[in-house]
């Protein structure tokens, strides 16, 4: 058939078949796609027999069963007899726990160290400065093996911890704090945050709108912060005043009651949070230095305070260049966060690790921990691309 | 009209002696003088103790009581223990391999980096040291005693997993760059997948996949040891990231240079080889410089799955009982080891960044 179409297209009368550029192509893929089947079918045969071999049944039927491993720590319950479904459960819950705040987190002190090392005082850049390179050249799990050990092997004993108020302990047991007690007035003065974060969110879309159409603006910070702090405030005041706390208190060897952040969770955090900082540091600098000076210069000139050529000039125009490689910070913490197997953080790879220890079901295993990292990249890189969108310039492209 | 010589904005220079300088870059304004006598506050409070604990009160050589008993830093730990944390539990009187190992590659990073040696021969140079290297390790040869790889440990070991993961994905990494931008779809669709599998999943679970899953994938009998299944994994991994950033400098080269080679009756790969391929690659080699650095400190991960490179060793000297109270000590050893290593590596980069750029700069 080549043939055929060689000898049809003039210029490509005195070319062997061979020769026909489409034919190759067809060719290439051809082998490509032969080459990755072969390759493929090779891996899965070879799987398949090892495992009939070594008496191991495939498939995802060992999620049913009874996991008989304990978990040291889980948002949800969880007891040793359930299955190895609600272990994975747990694992990536503690997961998704340390990515959340580990993001939430990472971004402020990225922020904060970012401007600093912008900072016109030249102590304070420095000091920013070496935060930064610190950070950014030791290996992510040094830093956390350093404040692995820093928690268990220096701070005290649980009977000679830290306290403050003696209601907030700091031992190597981790950090105790008071609980509140889950009663009317706590319910009460949760309800009335969450309605003035509405109600701010609200204020500051109608301020939005406000200004656009006239020009006016308002207050929209001190609203927020009047409203957030104010609203749970006279709620708490009205029902009385009254808030129970559960506080911790010392019961042998440990402390007893309240909440506790655990060394492994404690040092996990601190770790992925100290290093992907430094490196949105970098991110947040070079973003702000993107803006050029004219634009502050004109701002001010068109009689806009410091404040407001950060937030209406700068800050928009930085954001731009800042969202991408902040998304791939983001994601680099996450992928960070397995690291937590090297604590004992029962974090889903140490869970799944512990999983396929027992079972020797590894291809499932490592199936569904790839399957959750790279759905949750994928939730991540859609969220940021969303808010790109929103901040990204208009028409363009 | 000459110029007034204005104050300057970023501080540098010591225009108008000492004194105003530190007026204008600590304290010009109320915030900025807040901002220097907390910093300063800091600096005060923590330096002295710091040095105090690392230099004054410290310990060089002595055992665990006598660092007790001067309350500073336990350096005679690292005294005694850094064969461990260098060379890992390779045998005691054969430890100038490693030391040989870790010169002879930090030769070839030196020669690798002064643009003086980007000549041909530097593609075959980098893949002899390799070799090189691992006869040295392994030996067996030339009367060498055979060590075998689960010996290794130590900085050589950080040091050629971090190499060979780079030096053998590159070759693998610009197929990938050519293949997801080639007009075939299939091949493009392949590239695809695999470029993106890999970024979407942590080394953590490659590795565990290397160390668990692997082995299920060989047909029986076939056996291979788990640092070179670790290192397939680390290569495979690393590939995947190297094709985005040969393929971003392939979109840097104008199209003119694809039509030109064209034009002129080139094939494909000599297009490639000869024309394309020389140009983006230089143009890609300060970041090739931070993903270098970038997998010389995730090499440390490999200690999940039981090897022993240069944190792993640090970590096994650390927990005999006798020193495990003087942890800091051994970990802010092996933390400036990596430190010296990224922190050069990455102002070689920026250097390398200004050099690159001089021809096309403005201003």
């Amino acid at each position: 058939m080549s043939r055929d179409t060689a000898a049809l297209d003039p210029s490509r009368q005195f070319h062997h078949w061979w020769n026909n550029e489409r034919f190759r192509g067809i060719l290439y893929q051809v082998l490509l796609l032969a080459a990755v089947v072969g390759v493929g079918w090779f891996l899965v045969s070879n799987t398949l027999t090892n495992l009939n071999a070594r008496h191991i049944a495939t498939g995802f039927v060992f999620l049913d069963h009874e996991a008989g491993f304990g978990i040291s720590e889980h948002l949800i319950d969880y007891v040793p007899s359930d299955s190895y479904l609600r272990a994975f459960a747990v694992g990536l819950i503690n997961t998704v726990e340390i990515a959340v705040l580990g993001i939430v987190l990472t971004t402020l002190l990225g922020i904060v160290m970012g401007v600093l090392r912008l900072s016109s005082n030249w102590l304070v850049a420095r000091l920013a400065a070496a935060y930064v390179e610190a950070m950014r050249n030791v290996p992510v799990l040094l830093l956390l093996l350093f404040c692995y050990s820093g928690i268990t092997v220096s701070l005290p004993l649980a009977r000679n911890a830290y306290s403050l108020f003696d209601c907030i302990y700091l031992s190597n047991r981790g950090l105790k704090l008071p609980a509140p007690v889950w009663d009317a007035s706590t319910q009460a003065v949760t309800a009335a945050l969450v309605a003035a974060l509405v109600l701010a969110t609200l204020v500051s879309a109608f301020a939005r709108r406000q200004l656009d159409r006239t020009g006016r603006s308002l207050p929209v910070a001190r609203i927020t912060l009047g409203l957030v702090l104010g609203l749970p405030l006279a709620v708490f005041l009205a029902g009385g005043a009254h808030l129970s706390f559960d506080v911790p208190h010392l019961a042998g060897f440990n402390f007893a009651g309240g909440v506790t952040v655990s060394p492994e969770f404690a040092a996990l955090l601190l770790g992925l949070v100290a290093y992907t900082g430094a490196f949105v540091a970098e991110i947040v600098r070079s973003g702000i230095l993107a803006v050029s000076y004219g634009q502050t210069e004109a701002a001010l000139a068109l009689g806009l305070t410091r404040m407001q050529v950060l937030r209406l000039v700068v800050l928009p125009q930085s954001l731009r260049v800042i969202i991408p490689p902040l998304t791939s910070q983001y994601l680099n913490l996450i992928k960070n966060s397995p690291l937590a197997v090297a604590i004992g953080f029962p974090d889903l790879v140490s869970v799944a690790n512990t999983a396929i220890n027992q079972t020797g079901q590894a291809v499932e295993g490592v199936t569904i921990i790839m399957t959750i990292y790279l759905g949750l990249s994928l939730l991540i890189s859609v969220l940021m691309n969303w808010y790109n969108r929103r901040v990204a310039l208009r028409g363009g492209r | 009209m000459t110029r007034l010589a204005l104050p300057s904005e970023t501080g540098e220079g010591l225009l108008g002696g000492p004194v105003a300088w530190v007026r204008r870059n600590l304290f010009n304004t109320p915030v900025n003088i807040a901002a220097t006598l907390v910093a300063l506050w800091a600096v005060v409070r923590f330096l002295p103790p710091v040095v105090d604990w690392a230099l004054v009160r410290a310990t060089w050589v002595g055992d665990p009581a006598a660092c007790r008993a001067a309350g500073g830093a336990c350096w005679a730990m690292v005294v005694e223990k850094y064969r461990l944390i260098l060379f890992g539990l390779y045998p005691y009187d054969q430890q100038w391999r490693p030391l040989l190992a870790i010169v002879l590659f930090i030769a070839a990073i030196l020669a690798a980096a002064h643009p003086k040696c980007w000549r041909r021969w530097l593609i075959y140079a980098i893949p002899a040291v390799l070799g090189v290297v691992g006869v040295l390790m392994w030996g067996g040869l030339f009367g060498l005693p055979l060590v075998t790889d689960d010996r290794w440990g130590g900085l050589p070991l950080t040091m050629i997993l971090a190499i060979s993961g780079i030096v053998l994905s590159f070759p693998l990494a610009v197929l990938l760059a050519l293949g997801r931008r080639s007009r075939l779809p299939a091949v493009r669709a392949w590239c695809v997948i695999y470029i993106e599998l890999w970024r979407g999943v942590p080394l953590i679970s490659v590795l565990f996949m290397a160390s668990v899953m692997f082995p299920l994938f060989l047909p029986e009998g076939v056996t291979i040891d788990k640092l070179l299944r670790a290192q397939i994994g680390i290569i495979l991994f690393t590939a995947a990231y190297l094709a985005e950033i040969v393929r971003g400098g392939l979109q840097a080269i104008p199209r003119g240079q694809y039509e030109a080679a064209d034009a002129i009756g080139l094939s494909y790969w000599q297009k490639m080889r000869l024309i394309i391929l020389p140009q983006a690659l230089r143009l890609v080699i300060p970041p090739l410089v931070g993903q270098f650095i970038t997998t010389f400190k995730d090499t440390s991960l490999v200690i999940i799955i039981g090897l022993y490179d240069l944190l792993s060793s640090t970590k096994a000297a650390l927990s005999d009982p006798q020193w495990r109270a003087f942890y800091v000590e051994g970990y802010v050893v092996a933390a400036m080891i990596y430190f010296v290593f990224s922190y050069l590596m990455s102002q070689y980069s920026q250097y390398l960044e200004r050099r690159l750029s001089a021809g096309t700069r403005r201003g």
